[in-house]
């Protein structure tokens, strides 16, 4: 019984449960779920999975099914990176609390309800239940942002190192606050379209609108909606690994307000879809100012790997060659920043390019195709923000030596393998006519599998190991009960003034 | 670098062999493409959502896709009428041009000669020869594919007819029901011509060929590779799969013209009878082609080119 205890109090009240909680929950959805589409149609896959579990899956309801599983799958992200949120920025241990048990049962519900809702048959209750989950999840972002709250003199930077204001207000907390609030308006962009459902709003996938002139507002909310969050998702992930470096020094001072302005710019331009095509303009403004920021954060740590590495070798003045090793040393570090530059080529740099071609390109190829290109580059964004979770995971679960450096390649290879034969498969028209196009098109689906395949087994290997590590009385999930959150530098402090509010409260 | 330039061209030449073609085999479907099916006036119910609309007249409409025989027919004809020309590898011909609405990202379509048919895309299965048009060996009763909308529209202009409106080619699709498919709310893969279905049919037509002859899933036995019936209630074969169909809609703000259908490509959540594919107008593949369909009055016998 005790032990039953333990394992619920590691699980549901330590951050490093609590993720790993998250990270289950996903990799089994995703390997489920990835049996239903795709090459597993034709091997069969899909009709015994349907089989074996019951499912129901109509034809017409496939567009709101997908968009139950990107709800459930979203849901499970956000939870992730707020429970790393609510552990790197100082807050009180309440609100941590608070946050953390909203947002848990939120995420579960919704996703039990949700999946239930979509494949398994419909009815008020589950859908009721859904909708509970995801307001409990809403009501937790609430919590977070004014526990976010930056301008309070409770926590404030002490290590002048870390940008700030001149009153000694976290320009990193702000910049979490200004995500989270955008966050919350975000969602309200679904919310609003969700509740107009059936009532002069119906069920659409977004890459089927493409090429409508005339979209209707809540369809637009919608489009923003779903951009922005990911958007959101992306920035908030860049804001954790850069704690996780310790991200400090005149690039934090610069990149933290460059981050705070962009979140709110691209936000604002995205919520200003629905009303203006002038949206655009705003949304590329924010979007050079979030990029730079987080390409501030790769060159600074990119640096410190350096930096960290010679001094633990004990060079004094490491030759290029030297640091050029030492840069790939830790593979698990140096990744979720490579990913980040990966991305330009996969995501960014694609969507650049298709801008500039807009004419010769979009204007002219058949929409299945326009659609191949855009429902890639979300999937790639979304896949490599993983990525970067699971390999920051890896370095919470502490494993180290040989192992951690062939999970660290692993990920890098595997996924970057998988993208770029993404990228080149949705793009495949500019180089290679369709009567050629048989081997590019067999070769990159190959890779594709190949290399997320690989990552999908690897994240399975670890999940087995942590599930065997559950069984032992003084395995890693005791260690990780005794030290539950984050080991990292914190930005801003307690102050005096905190303090005195805390014990008042205490009193109360 | 001599060593590399060899690598190239054998590399090159072993490139080329693996795409070269074998001969393809003519297969018999039994299925007359000079047939209409009549689809009667009345309400039906339209795309996803399923929107009741009212088509409140006849029309008639193609059971199958336009043939490259058919098509090539028709090219011999034109070309000795002067309607359309050959110029620089491709057929040509003139269109009025499109009401201009100056939208956003609209391209403006005015009067003047557009190309029909690239006569140089391998994906083609014609043959010009002699200043005769005639379909490749075995592709006779294969839809005309390497088809751009303004040549699919002359070639109903031409012989009186027009493209069916994504509403009538809906219609016929659906029947008055309100299946997924043409025939139910699911396909199997012997069912129809689309991605899951490849490796069924590779024996007879091989790795590149990938379009079906039309009204080959009509539930015949062909060598052992038993169909299944796929057709519309209105008995319209390959409404879903084989190729993309040009409808005939220029809707306003836009310059695409849209498909419907799916093709040899496509999973089978695109063969349902609502999604929208679109093009520009100019835009030809191995995976779109046409049908026709006109009013009532013009019913005339035609002669059964089913056989090769």
């Amino acid at each position: 019984m005790k032990k039953i205890k333990d394992l619920f109090h590691f699980f549901f009240q330590s951050t490093k449960g609590l993720i790993l909680l998250g990270i289950t929950s996903i990799s089994v959805i995703t390997a489920v779920w990835g049996m239903l589409s795709g090459p597993m149609v034709e091997w069969g896959v899909r009709d015994f999975v349907v089989n074996l579990l019951g499912m129901d899956l109509q034809s017409v309801e496939r567009s709101g099914r997908i968009i139950m599983l990107y709800h459930v799958i979203a849901m499970i992200v956000t939870a992730i990176e707020v429970y790393m949120i609510t552990s790197i920025v100082p807050m009180r241990r309440h609100q941590r609390a608070n946050i953390n048990n909203t947002i848990t049962v939120g995420w579960i519900t919704t996703t039990i309800f949700g999946l239930a809702f979509g494949y398994f048959g419909h009815n008020y209750f589950y859908h009721g239940l859904f909708l509970v989950g995801q307001s409990l999840i809403f009501f937790a972002g609430l919590l977070l942002a004014a526990a976010l709250y930056p301008w309070r003199k409770h926590f404030l930077v002490e290590d002048k190192d870390y940008a700030h204001t001149k009153n000694g207000y976290d320009l990193e907390r702000m910049a979490f606050f200004i995500m989270a609030v955008s966050m919350l308006i975000s969602a309200g962009f679904g919310a609003v379209t969700g509740s107009f459902w059936s009532n002069g709003h119906e069920t659409f996938l977004a890459e089927d609108l493409i090429r409508n002139p005339d979209k209707t507002a809540l369809q637009k909310a919608v489009i923003g909606h779903l951009h922005i969050m990911l958007t959101l998702i992306a920035v908030a992930i860049t804001l954790i690994v850069g704690r996780w470096m310790d991200f400090k020094g005149k690039m934090h001072k610069v990149a933290m307000p460059t981050m705070i302005f962009g979140t709110a710019v691209i936000s604002g331009g995205v919520w200003s879809v629905v009303w203006t095509h002038m949206a655009h303009t705003f949304i590329y403004v924010g979007s050079v100012f979030v990029m730079f920021a987080a390409l501030l954060l790769v060159i600074y740590s990119w640096g410190k790997l350096i930096k960290d590495r010679t001094a633990e070798l004990g060079l004094e003045n490491p030759t290029f060659g030297q640091k050029f090793v030492a840069l790939f040393h830790d593979p698990i570090k140096f990744g979720p920043f490579w990913q980040m530059v990966f991305m330009n080529f996969t995501v960014s740099g694609v969507g650049i390019f298709m801008a500039v071609k807009l004419d010769e390109i979009f204007r002219v190829w058949p929409a299945r195709e326009e659609r191949i290109t855009l429902t890639g580059h979300w999937h790639i964004l979304s896949a490599i923000i993983a990525t970067i979770i699971l390999m920051y995971y890896i370095d919470i679960a502490g494993i180290k030596g040989k192992m951690r450096k062939w999970l660290g390649w692993t990920i890098i290879i595997g996924s970057d393998i998988a993208f770029a034969a993404a990228t080149i498969f949705s793009m495949k028209r500019l180089f290679v006519s369709e009567y050629y196009q048989a081997p590019v098109v067999n070769w990159t689906m190959l890779a594709m599998d190949f290399g997320l395949g690989i990552i999908l087994v690897l994240v399975g290997g670890i999940l087995i190991w942590r599930l065997k590590d559950l069984f032992t009385s003084d395995g890693l999930w005791t260690k990780e009960s005794a030290s539950p959150e984050l080991d990292l530098e914190r930005t801003s402090v307690l102050t005096q003034e905190g303090r005195d509010a805390i014990n008042k409260e205490m009193e109360i | 670098m001599r060593t590399m330039q060899s690598t190239l061209i054998i590399s090159l030449v072993l490139a080329i062999g693996l795409f070269a073609e074998k001969p393809m085999k003519y297969v018999d479907t039994g299925v007359n493409p000079n047939t209409w099916a009549l689809v009667p006036a009345g309400e039906f119910y339209f795309g996803q959502h399923q929107h009741v609309v009212d088509l409140n007249y006849d029309y008639e409409i193609m059971i199958t896709d336009v043939t490259n025989r058919q098509y090539a027919n028709y090219l011999n004809e034109a070309l000795e009428e002067g309607t359309i020309y050959i110029k620089r590898d491709t057929i040509w011909g003139y269109h009025p041009g499109d009401p201009f609405d100056a939208y956003l990202h609209e391209f403006e379509i005015p009067a003047g000669d557009y190309p029909h048919v690239p006569l140089t895309n391998p994906g083609l299965r014609l043959d010009f020869e002699g200043g005769i048009f005639s379909p490749k060996t075995g592709y006779g009763n294969h839809p005309m594919v390497e088809v751009s909308w303004f040549g699919a529209k002359a070639y109903a202009d031409f012989y009186g007819f027009r493209l069916p409106t994504e509403k009538e080619w809906e219609k016929a699709a659906r029947g008055t029901g309100t299946n997924d498919y043409p025939w139910g709310n699911t396909v199997k893969r012997n069912q129809a011509n689309f991605v899951s279905s490849h490796n069924l049919f590779k024996k007879m037509f091989g790795d590149v060929v990938k379009t079906t002859p039309v009204g080959f899933y009509n539930g015949k036995n062909y060598d052992g590779y038993q169909t299944i019936e796929g057709i519309t209630p209105y008995g319209l074969y390959d409404m879903a799969g084989n190729v993309y169909q040009w409808t005939g809609d220029d809707h306003p703000k836009v310059h695409y013209r849209y498909m419907r259908g799916g093709s040899y490509q496509s999973y089978e959540y695109n063969l349902r009878v609502w999604p929208r594919n679109s093009a520009g107008p100019e835009h030809t593949s191995m995976s779109l082609g046409f049908r026709c369909a006109r009013t009532p009055e013009q019913v005339e016998v035609a002669p059964d080119e089913s056989s090769e």
